[in-house]
């Protein structure tokens, strides 16, 4: 068999693509060794976590500082200084702008101005881990809707995708902007998407959310799924709001207002 | 057949060079854009995709539009389309060719892009616009490819190709409707949340591209032997006719039901775009002078006489191209992300950097058909010159 | 032969591109790595061993840190039982960092020998880094 001069060019441009490709494989392929993975056994297990926010513990300014440095500490969170680079985990808007269907201006005094604490919603059915093309951003098996920094590529898909304004980007290095650098936890590097991960680290550690232990209450946290938990019987005895929930993705995050009288 | 690229008047290396200077100039920028971040953009936490973005939005639109080339000529026999469906079949590559830049120049990670494969995703829209977006590239240059090389010898293409060129048609129509789902499937985003959003960008799709090959054909016959000739040029007219025709309909359709069902949310962007929202409106004459070229074009296309004369058709063409352009590759974007999820207004406008990439990207576009454009017409010129053009 | 310009041009361009990464590195005198154990909590242990064999971190560190990211990252393992049964955690910046504080020593110099620049420290804040805070 002849074989013309084109033909073979062809061919071995073909074949030189598919050792590459096979080389590349190998390269990726783990080592068979007897090893195992497994979760702490100190760590707190749910089915589906859940926060519930009391705005009628939140009074002073400062109760809503201390939150959210406690967070912006800890998970080493940029300060910026401007709004076009901002990056925040935890944060803080009025009643009419985070609850914009239920606003309402004959509501008891001090509603429409009254500050909520926002973070990620860890929706039950997260619209930025549909849309992601990496599987970067995924629901864990408890329900925290966790953000992997490695595999990001950037293309912020998830950030058009939250209904919620819950995610930021990284548009250029943030180590520089992190005033106090916390050593035991990992910056982020430019050109990833971040975002709330109700304290995932210290979940496996046997300790709960950092901005729920300095709430002094304001913020409860728990297992959605069992009836006894402590999210469940706050639930239980107050009315409660969750952001957008006519939108469907069952954020995990619920908001008592309440009124004077139940204060 | 590429060799014909290499050799051209000096106007032809003119060109060639300046387009490279531009290049080179927009890739120095994006080195530094490499180096600081997407922060060098105008872009922000609210408005968090931009003129990168809309550019690969309306440029699918430009590719897929090649399609109202191939469905007269291979579907219903429309001979006159002969000699220039080779010249839509080579714009779609230059337009896929753009899309993945402007992905690329839009991705805060690129050196990742590869993850894309590693961990696909099929629940991403994403995952699905890359597969349409990749197919699509490669079926246009083995058809169009192939058609020209049976051409210049004179031949009847390869049966295998047949096949191709009708799949070529659903694919096209893919790119466009996939790429309207990244938008449509947003819970959070009443502005793009619209059952038509698919439509409507194919209705613009098949008006700009269609304009743009009118202003290449007409720039093609002034600068070389090849003439494209006037039928075709008039039917292509008709074409843009009646999508722009559309286009404006399915616009008017979702002003409609945001402002007679008056739910704030759907109306806001709206505000925003046209009358501005909380005092401000950077984009308001950027919409309005998209709205006057539309009409204005629409009156030129639809009547005959004006439509008929090249010179007047020729300006309708830029007109709409402008229009669609501004309407698609700005307004629709930023329009999505004001207000935010707060109901709070963040303005964008491209920073310098950002508009030097985005030129420098075009660039390569412009190269890019060029360079397939010159094939094509040469092997076009050798067979008027040796008079057996048969078409 | 037609053309033997152009294709000698070619080849040149070629030869050029394929031979980029020798001649960048060329002159630069890169010491041969000899990457240090003596940090103050390696001295303290008994015996000084990884979580797997020196041979198999030297080899496959790259391979085991992408797998450890996924187990503790994606799945919530953050325990590692390794083939000698030990069990350790897994944590790139409390663990390994822990013991190889000494990022100078242990961790550049066979990157800058083997012209590897990892991207870790873009985000896993380094030893040397940490101890600078209070």
């Amino acid at each position: 068999m002849s074989i013309s001069r084109r033909d073979f060019l062809k061919l071995a441009g073909i074949s030189s693509l598919g050792i590459g490709f096979s080389a590349t494989d190998l390269l990726w392929k783990n080592r068979a060794e007897a090893v195992e993975y497994m979760s702490s056994p100190k760590g707190l297990t749910a089915k589906r976590w859940a926060m519930v926010v009391d705005l009628r513990k939140f009074k002073t300014e400062e109760d809503y500082k201390r939150v959210i440095d406690a967070c912006h500490y800890i998970h080493n969170v940029p300060d910026f200084g401007n709004l076009k680079d901002e990056v925040k985990w935890i944060w803080t808007d009025t009643f009419e702008h985070v609850f914009p269907f239920q606003k309402n201006e004959y509501l008891p005094e001090g509603v429409q101005e009254k500050k909520a604490v926002l973070f990620c919603n860890h929706c039950d059915n997260p619209p930025c881990v549909r849309v992601c093309p990496t599987q970067a951003t995924f629901k864990r098996k408890d329900g925290i809707v966790a953000q992997d920094y490695h595999r990001c590529i950037g293309c912020r898909f998830c950030m058009a995708a939250c209904p919620f304004g819950s995610r930021s980007f990284n548009w250029r290095d943030p180590r520089p902007f992190i005033k106090r650098l916390y050593p035991k936890f990992p910056t982020r590097t430019k050109g990833v998407v971040e975002k709330c991960n109700f304290c995932v680290e210290r979940l496996a550690k046997g300790l709960g959310p950092k901005c729920v232990e300095v709430s002094n209450g304001g913020l409860i946290f728990g297992d959605l799924s069992d009836p006894e938990s402590e999210v469940r019987k706050i639930l239980s005895k107050h009315y409660s709001l969750r952001r957008k929930a006519e939108l469907g993705t069952r954020p995990s995050v619920f908001y008592i207002i309440g009124g004077d009288e139940d204060a | 057949m590429l060799e014909k690229a290499l050799t051209g008047s000096r106007r032809y290396w003119g060109w060639i060079f300046f387009l490279l200077a531009v290049i080179g100039v927009g890739f120095i920028f994006y080195l530094r854009q490499f180096a600081y971040g997407l922060g060098i953009t105008g872009m922000s936490r609210d408005v968090s995709w931009g003129l990168y973005i809309g550019q690969f939005t309306f440029l699918v639109g430009v590719a897929a539009s090649a399609v109202m080339l191939v469905i007269p000529y291979y579907l219903h026999d429309f001979k006159k389309f002969g000699k220039i469906v080779i010249l839509g079949e080579f714009l779609a590559v230059a337009a896929v060719v753009m899309c993945m830049l402007f992905i690329m120049a839009d991705m805060g990670q690129p050196m990742r892009v590869m993850n894309l494969v590693l961990h696909p995703s099929p629940k991403s829209i994403m995952f699905w616009d890359a597969i349409v977006l990749n197919g699509y590239l490669l079926l246009n240059i083995v058809i169009g490819w192939n058609t020209l090389e049976a051409d210049r010898k004179e031949v009847p293409p390869p049966t295998w190709l047949k096949p191709l060129i009708y799949l070529s048609i659903p694919w096209a129509i893919s790119i466009h409707t996939v790429t309207a789902f990244l938008y449509a499937g947003l819970p959070g985003r009443p502005f793009w949340l619209s059952a038509i959003m698919a439509a409507r960008f194919l209705a613009s799709a098949f008006a700009a591209g269609p304009a743009l090959l009118i202003i290449l054909a007409l720039i093609v016959r002034k600068l070389t032997k090849f003439d494209p000739g006037k039928e075709p040029i008039q039917a292509l007219g008709k074409i843009v006719t009646y999508a722009i025709i559309a286009s404006t309909f399915f616009l008017g359709l979702e002003v409609f039901t945001a402002f007679y069902s008056k739910i704030p949310g759907h109306m806001a962007s709206f505000q925003y775009l046209y009358a501005g929202l909380d005092g401000v409106g950077k984009l308001v004459p950027m919409m309005w002078l998209s709205t006057i070229l539309a009409v204005v074009a629409i009156i030129l296309l639809v009547n005959p006489n004006t439509r008929k004369n090249e010179s007047i058709l020729a300006f309708a063409c830029v007109a709409a191209f402008i229009s669609l352009w501004i309407d698609k590759g700005l307004g629709l974007i930023v329009g999505g992300f004001v207000p935010n999820p707060f109901e709070r207004v963040t303005e964008y406008w491209p920073t310098l950097p950002e508009t030097v990439i985005t030129i420098g990207v075009w660039a390569i576009g412009l190269l890019v058909l060029t360079v397939l454009y010159k094939v094509a017409i040469s092997i076009r010129e050798a067979q008027i010159e040796s008079g057996s053009n048969t078409h | 032969m037609y053309d033997a310009g152009k294709i000698l041009l070619g080849l040149i361009i070629f030869l050029a591109f394929a031979t980029f990464p020798f001649y960048t590195n060329m002159g630069k005198a890169v010491a041969k790595p000899d990457p240090k154990l003596d940090t103050p909590v390696i001295q303290q242990m008994k015996v000084k061993q990884c979580v797997e064999s020196k041979e198999f971190m030297r080899a496959e560190h790259m391979q085991l840190l992408n797998h450890w990211r996924d187990a503790a990252l994606r799945r919530g393992e953050r325990l590692y039982k390794g083939s000698d049964g030990r069990i350790t955690e897994i944590s790139f910046q409390n663990q390994c960092l822990r013991c190889h504080s000494n990022k100078k020593k242990f961790c550049d110099e066979c990157h800058s020998y083997a012209a590897v620049k990892p991207y870790c420290w873009d985000c896993h804040i380094a030893p040397k880094e940490a101890k600078n805070e209070h």
